[in-house]
């Protein structure tokens, strides 16, 4: 019987030459990253609750400070501190400051055809170079650490043909949004959603990351786009090897086949409070914001920096507008800067963060007030997730949600 | 005898725990936090012993464990719903919080109402009417039974 990319990665962790959906594995795990919103409760249980407290293989390890940096009080001061001093004290990598952790572990890290385990749910994004990326908690990344492998339930996989290209003005994140829209916030709980067809090999690397990212706002356990060559030349050009673009065998077993014709999918918005709560941009009644993001691990990369320039160039943020604007990492920050994107966002009255989570997270910067109304390019728009309960987050693209900021409603390009 | 909450469908973590408070330095800190967005007394009136009662998708959203931990730690016995997001499925077990699935109790139950909880049985009884929950796969129920993962972890290196 044929495997599916998902299986074939945790066959290669499991060390068995086959496994099927619904097994559970006993794995080793190739890597695993603990970011500043759960690392302390780690730790804490590390030195507290361990009888035998040691760590299998720190250079799999890695810590990056990414929800709430710069700190903003001295309670989570101490936080980072405890990361920083453990880190340092177990031979751990310890990035602050330099991006978002998802970001940061595609550009470091990630290597196809590897089994990842993050304390973070967006970890399904590494799935962008073919490797299983999967959320996990702080006490199973606990037991990572501390024996260097876990256990894994196999996932069944839902196959996504992609065909033909996105329209000029409609983007991977009105694709994915689409397609959460019609499988529903758990159209696939417990499974891998895998993407291939000539319209997933047509996407970019970074294109491949905001559709893999998203995954688990339909509660699937990972997003793996069919590896390929440019896979390859991605990390082989930051000195990483390629040494296993696993695809679906064709006698492999899918749970259920989709196919999307690209030139199909539209502008969409995901209207509060759930990700699946899709309508068409066309059809969004008037709808006024308080203020706009551009960022996340999401959405936050050169790409979709770019698009905000050419649509700012010229133009000026609303007055009643805050526009906030974070780059995923300091790699793309730098790159911005380089092409005078970072000038022209100045220019025009956004306001540009260090690269983090930023107004994704919640609880860092840009909060909103009560009532307040947000357009986000971040990954979810749960009641109360940028700040007062009575809020109202909508996700749109990069180009929807700049454009919002020019109009102070939410717009597309095409009415400015 | 236990007293029921009841929640609807598609409860994110956010909602169960906001972001602004996982940066605190312990679950005890957090705790009174637990539902703030959804519920003004929640986390007054839960007693230890109590039960979560669900609709589909509980615990969507973030893998932040301090979801299921700060409903253990005001003393939550079980959360019972019709079916629940994976991460927060794997969390609740590994911190031991049972977690049972059942199709038809949030549809007859109501906010307040009194429960028996057979843990071992998997049954829930509300004014004499038995439900059986689904099992857990053996390999989960092994890890609960150990009063979860790190004790289990811990069992394994003894």
């Amino acid at each position: 019987m044929g495997m599916t990319i998902a299986e074939k990665i945790i066959a290669r962790a499991a060390g068995v030459p086959e496994v099927k959906a619904g097994e559970i594995h006993t794995v080793t795990l190739d890597r695993m990253m603990s970011n500043d919103g759960t690392t302390h409760l780690t730790i804490d249980m590390y030195h507290n609750k361990l009888r035998h407290p040691h760590i299998a293989d720190p250079s799999k390890v890695v810590f990056i400070v990414d929800h709430n940096i710069p700190a903003e009080n001295p309670k989570t001061a101490a936080v980072h501190k405890k990361m920083r001093d453990f880190a340092r004290e177990n031979g751990i990598a310890m990035y602050e400051g330099k991006g978002v952790c998802h970001q940061l572990m595609v550009e470091n890290y990630v290597c196809p055809g590897e089994l990842i385990f993050g304390a973070d749910s967006h970890t399904c994004s590494y799935g962008a170079l073919g490797a299983f990326g999967t959320g996990v908690g702080c006490t199973d990344f606990l037991y990572g650490m501390v024996t260097g492998g876990s256990w894994v339930m196999v996932p069944e996989t839902l196959r996504f043909n992609l065909h033909g290209k996105l329209r000029e003005g409609v983007y991977p994140r009105d694709l994915i949004l689409t397609i959460i829209g019609d499988i529903g916030a758990n159209g696939a709980n417990y499974k891998c959603m895998e993407f291939a067809g000539d319209g997933a090999h047509g996407l970019s690397v970074n294109d491949r990351f905001v559709l893999c990212n998203l995954a688990v706002e339909a509660g699937a356990k990972t997003g793996i786009v069919e590896p390929d060559e440019k896979v390859k030349e991605y990390v082989e050009s930051r000195g990483r090897k390629a040494e296993h673009l696993f695809t679906s065998d064709p006698d492999a077993k899918f749970l259920k086949v989709y196919d999307y014709d690209l030139d199909k999918i539209e502008p969409v918005v995901a209207c509060p409070d759930f990700v699946d709560n899709i309508t068409p941009l066309r059809e969004l009644p008037h709808v006024d914001i308080d203020e706009a993001f551009l960022g996340s691990c999401n959405n936050g990369r050169i790409d979709e920096l770019r698009v905000a320039a050419s649509i700012l160039k010229g133009r000026k943020v609303k007055d009643c507008v805050r526009f906030i604007v974070s780059p995923a990492s300091n790699e793309v920050y730098l790159q911005a800067l380089r092409e005078g994107i970072i000038d022209t966002l100045l220019e025009a009255g956004a306001m540009v963060m260090n690269a983090n989570c930023s107004v994704c997270w919640g609880s860092c910067q840009g909060v909103i007030g009560e009532n307040e109304v947000l357009v986000s390019t971040g990954t979810r728009n749960f009641k109360g997730r940028a700040g007062h309960k009575t809020s109202k987050v909508y996700l749109a693209s990069a180009a929807v949600v700049t454009a919002s900021a020019v109009a102070g409603y939410i717009t597309g390009p095409e009415s400015l | 005898m236990s007293k029921i909450f009841t929640f609807k469908n598609d409860v994110d973590t956010d909602q169960i725990i906001a972001s602004q408070y996982l940066l605190l330095p312990n679950i005890d800190e957090m705790k009174g936090h637990a539902f703030e967005s959804l519920s003004d007394t929640f986390a007054s009136e839960v007693k230890p012993g109590d039960l979560i009662v669900a609709g589909d998708n509980f615990g969507c959203g973030s893998s932040r464990e301090q979801a299921p931990s700060v409903l253990k730690a005001l003393g939550v016995q079980a959360i019972i719903a019709k079916s629940f997001a994976r991460i927060f499925y794997r969390n609740a077990i590994n911190i031991g919080l049972p977690v049972l699935v059942s199709p038809e109790l949030s549809d007859a139950v109501q906010q307040g109402q009194e429960a028996t909880l057979d843990l071992s049985a998997g049954t829930v009884t509300v004014e004499g009417k038995t439900y059986t929950c689904t099992k857990l796969p053996p390999y989960m129920q092994r890890i609960l039974n150990a009063g979860g993962l790190i004790a289990f972890l811990n069992q394994d290196t003894e």
